[in-house]
């Protein structure tokens, strides 16, 4: 094991650089989009049900499927980055446009009306009452949406774009746990350290979440 | 100028070609049972272990912090990794495939199983009990029936999750509609993979819409009604105490 990683240190850390950006560009992506998005849902209730509808199905597509029928859609090689960024953004947008839609519909209510009654124009009531308010549950699906993209990322090695699941394929060719358990291993530990970062974002965002917990 | 082909036509070669159909040797009806045999195996499996812990923990509340972690940590773990693992462990097979499929299916049901009971309203218990219910009766008569509709979803994205990942079985060698994806690619026959890649899409969506119909069919009306209410509710205010609490059991689908 020590010996793996020692003789294949660029390899894995060009694999673990790589997965990072395959991970987390899409969750940017998903996040840009899902905030108009998810806005318009509340503004127009009846868009609502065909956002959740659509994004449930998008999300029921396996991410493999995805990586293979996209480039047959938009203009990229089945084996650019960019297609692996593209399918990974689809699923962050389904999942956080109903975060963003339902975090803002749940914040509806006294406070909101409060805000129009102190004469807040509804730009302001958005981005001064609404958005902070629905921020701890918007940053519970950024959770969940980082640390699936990080977990299915490795998926894209079949096609052979995929971060640290070139460690997989390469350990299964070779029939060697070295890559393997290296890949998993920083995988998850990659996981536990964006998540970790969302969690420190969201406390320093929302400093009133722990004043009220005594 | 030469008038474009329509590409789209080529795609669908393969699927709507009636010769890979035929229902003998290995044909698209052979993949397709495979796929679903793989994906309710390990459901059941996955059902066996998950859902007696589940309860155990969340009628209980021991243990509680042991099915968020597991819960958290299943998420994290790369499935094309746990199934590269078991099988250098073990060897080209259907267990190991079974086994990394349950790992991955375990979690989300063990979270919501624990998180639905934990949601059941506590004065209900405390009626159950009051009305001399005993403990087995208070789980399977008051809690089970109120934390159905989150159990159920639980179920449903396991089962999304393992029919989703099931296709990564065929790159070790095993049947099922990935084995479409997998041949196709690597002999570049293009209308075999969208032909794959279509049916695995349109097999989850019919499992999903599928037990979307049994969720209706098992959990009680006006549980569901007031679920509905409670869990908008409960998402809308997660309880400051417990921020490590599941919020969504639903992973996305590998």
């Amino acid at each position: 094991m020590i010996t793996y990683i020692q003789g294949n240190q660029a390899r894995i850390l060009s694999d673990l650089g790589q997965h990072v950006w395959l991970s987390l560009l899409p969750v940017l992506v998903g996040v840009v989009l899902a905030l108009p998005a998810g806005y318009l849902t509340v503004r127009y209730r009846w868009l609502y049900q065909p956002v959740v509808n659509l994004g449930g199905i998008l999300y029921s597509v396996p991410s493999l499927a995805l990586f293979v029928v996209i480039p047959a859609i938009i203009p990229v090689g089945t084996l650019s980055p960019l297609n692996i960024v593209v399918a990974l953004s689809v699923y962050s947008f389904a999942l956080l446009a109903r975060t963003v839609a339902d975090a803002l519909i749940s914040v509806q209510g006294e406070t909101t009306w409060a805000a129009a009654a102190m004469g807040f124009r509804p730009l302001r009531q958005l981005f001064g009452v609404e958005l902070p308010m629905a921020l701890p549950v918007m940053m519970a699906g950024l959770r969940v949406a980082t640390v699936s993209n990080i977990s299915l990322v490795s998926v894209g090695a079949i096609i052979g774009v995929g971060g640290l699941g070139d460690l997989f394929t390469r350990g299964l060719q070779l029939s060697y746990l070295a890559p393997i358990i290296v890949g998993i291993v920083l995988s998850v530990l990659l996981a536990a350290v964006c998540d970790s970062g969302i969690v420190l974002v969201q406390r320093w965002l929302t400093p009133w979440t722990r004043a009220g917990a005594r | 100028m030469p008038a474009p082909v329509v590409p789209m036509l080529n795609y669908f070669a393969y699927l709507f070609d009636g010769g890979h159909w035929s229902l003998a040797g290995e044909g698209i009806p052979d993949r397709l049972l495979q796929h679903i045999a793989y994906t309710l195996v390990t459901l059941a499996i996955s059902a066996v272990i998950a859902l007696p812990v589940g309860l155990f923990i969340g009628h209980t509340n021991r243990g509680a912090f042991l099915a968020i972690n597991i819960g958290n940590a299943g998420r994290s773990l790369p499935t094309f990794g746990l199934l590269s693992l078991m099988v250098v462990l073990v060897g080209i097979g259907t267990l190991p495939v079974i086994v990394a499929l349950v790992v991955l299916a375990v979690p989300p049901i063990l979270a919501s199983t624990y998180a639905g009971l934990r949601s059941v309203d506590r004065s209900a218990v405390d009626a159950a009990i009051g009305m001399g219910m005993r403990p087995m009766q208070v789980l399977f008569r008051a809690e089970v029936p109120m934390a159905l509709p989150l159990i159920v979803s639980g179920l449903r994205s396991a089962l999304l999750q393992v029919c989703a990942t099931a296709t990564v079985a065929a790159y070790v060698g095993l049947g099922g509609l990935g084995r479409l994806l997998i041949d196709g690619l690597s002999t570049n026959d293009y209308p075999q993979v969208f032909a794959g890649a279509v049916l695995v899409a349109v097999l989850a969506v019919l499992l999903d819409l599928l037990s979307a119909a049994v969720e209706r069919a098992v959990v009680s009306p006006g549980v569901r009604e007031r679920s509905v209410r409670r869990t908008r509710w409960r998402r809308a205010r997660p309880d400051p105490t417990n921020e490590d609490a599941p919020t969504s059991p639903v992973g996305i689908s590998g």
